[in-house]
């Protein structure tokens, strides 16, 4: 159970790989509930974003530091008491930012808590390694989070509003595309990305997969 | 538990288990206390502002105002900007002159509660303003209630006169199918968005058929209360 403390050296892939490797919503698919809910718009996209990222370093740092203490037995009761008091904190700073951000937001940011990403965080990389490590990935993961959650809420908002972070692109004539801020359209964009990024890593992977099929000859 | 799964964690005492779980759930509580009493001014003034825009939505002349609560013997002033229960309040322009009531209204919509602050202006007995506070409803669809022109006319003289007595409204507020609105007192629905048209009509319907006498009855002395706090 105590697993081995070595880890690869602290390097910018620590932080890359939550990015583009083990992106939580492009790769791993993690996190869909959010994902689909909150990102009608850039703005709710960003910010559901940012306060997940808060809440995976912040219980990732706290984690990583009580990894010793923590008995096994009781190791899932206390990283979920950790990502509650965390998700409470930046509920009440979501508040104090903007009452508009935070109504807009609405029961998704106390159900951080139940996000399977963090959790996973913790459980697979936390508790298992040292704190500037935890910290880093996490961070890495947040942001690929984020980016995920941004490509699809400008897609959604620039079709279903035609505006950007709440700037008109088009002009009065311009006919929104409504069902794109309804649920089926955050299942069709989040289906789009997908399909664009498979198709961006099988490119990436062929000429290596060529190589090796001249090699194998 | 070792017996059962081999390869399983050493047994720990349940003494170390519950110091453990004790010392994080006190760092737990020290966080979440800090984070509270650090963001709670910051929240309020947010909620300070917020109420302070929607009343200037709907009387755009609004300088100051003053906040009642309605209790059960009558309009009880009060000196917090959000205290709990139905809150009319007094509303006053830079010269201190009685502009009206705005007070809040929420009924169940399509998805969720839609809040709305309305205008009440004694003179003519009506509502003459409507601002969403909250509406969570199908944008495109139940959003509009926001912004739709022909919508937003039914209240601009909403009518909402007490009967003789002054215990009720003279007739009560009703949302009717787009197109056959007949009467002063009747909402004409946005075609399509009925339900949460109809939520409008019973949240300002609940809402004045309280407000509206115990305002009445109290007219004098919140109308010339030009202080507010």
């Amino acid at each position: 159970m105590t697993p081995a403390e070595k880890s690869p050296p602290l390097d910018f892939d620590t932080f890359l790989s939550g990015v583009w490797r083990e992106n939580p919503v492009l790769v791993m698919l993690l996190g869909m509930c959010p994902t689909l809910a909150v990102t009608n718009s850039a703005i709710n996209a960003f910010a559901m974003g940012a306060a997940t990222t808060f809440v995976l370093v912040g219980s990732g740092a706290l984690v990583s530091l009580l990894r010793r203490l923590v008995p096994g037995t009781v190791r899932i009761a206390t990283y979920i008491v950790i990502i509650a008091s965390f998700v409470t904190v930046v509920d009440y700073l979501i508040q104090a930012v903007s009452l508009a951000l935070y109504a807009a937001l609405g029961a998704f940011i106390q159900l951080i808590v139940v996000n399977c990403i963090i959790l996973g965080r913790a459980e697979a990389y936390a508790s298992k390694r040292p704190l500037g490590h935890a910290i880093v990935n996490a961070a890495g993961v947040g942001t690929g989070f984020t980016l995920g959650l941004l490509l699809l809420g400008s897609v959604r908002e620039i079709l279903g509003a035609g505006t950007l972070f709440g700037l008109p692109l088009f002009g009065e004539q311009f006919q929104p595309w409504v069902v794109m801020l309804l649920p089926p359209g955050g299942f069709f964009v989040l289906g789009m990305w997908l399909l664009v990024f498979s198709w961006l890593r099988e490119r990436r992977g062929r000429p290596h997969a060529e190589a090796r099929h001249i090699h194998g000859h | 538990m070792s017996a059962i799964l081999p390869g399983a964690a050493p047994p720990v005492s349940a003494r170390r288990m519950i110091a453990v779980l004790g010392i994080v759930a006190f760092v737990a509580g020290v966080l979440v206390v800090t984070a509270y009493e650090f963001s709670l001014p910051q929240i309020e003034a947010n909620r300070r502002i917020a109420l302070t825009q929607a009343v200037n939505a709907i009387y755009p002349t609004a300088r100051t105002r003053r906040t009642y609560v309605l209790a059960a013997e009558g309009l009880a002033a009060s000196s917090e900007t959000l205290p709990a229960g139905q809150v009319a309040y007094a509303v006053f322009d830079e010269n201190s002159n009685f502009l009206g009531i705005a007070a809040e209204a929420a009924a169940r919509g399509y998805q969720d509660i839609i809040r709305v602050l309305y205008a009440y202006s004694p003179g003519c007995q009506c509502i003459t303003a409507l601002h969403v506070l909250r509406n969570n409803d199908t944008p495109g669809i139940g959003n509009k209630i926001s912004k739709d022109r022909e919508f937003r006319e039914n209240f601009r003289a909403l009518d909402v006169r007490l009967t003789p007595d002054g215990s009720a409204l003279a007739h009560p507020i009703v949302t009717v199918k787009h197109g056959t609105k007949t009467e002063a007192w009747q909402i004409d629905a946005i075609s399509g968005a009925t339900i949460t048209s109809k939520a409008v009509g019973r949240a300002l319907n609940e809402s004045a058929q309280t407000l509206v006498p115990r305002v009445t009855a109290d007219l004098k002395r919140v109308s010339q209360a030009g202080v507010a706090p």
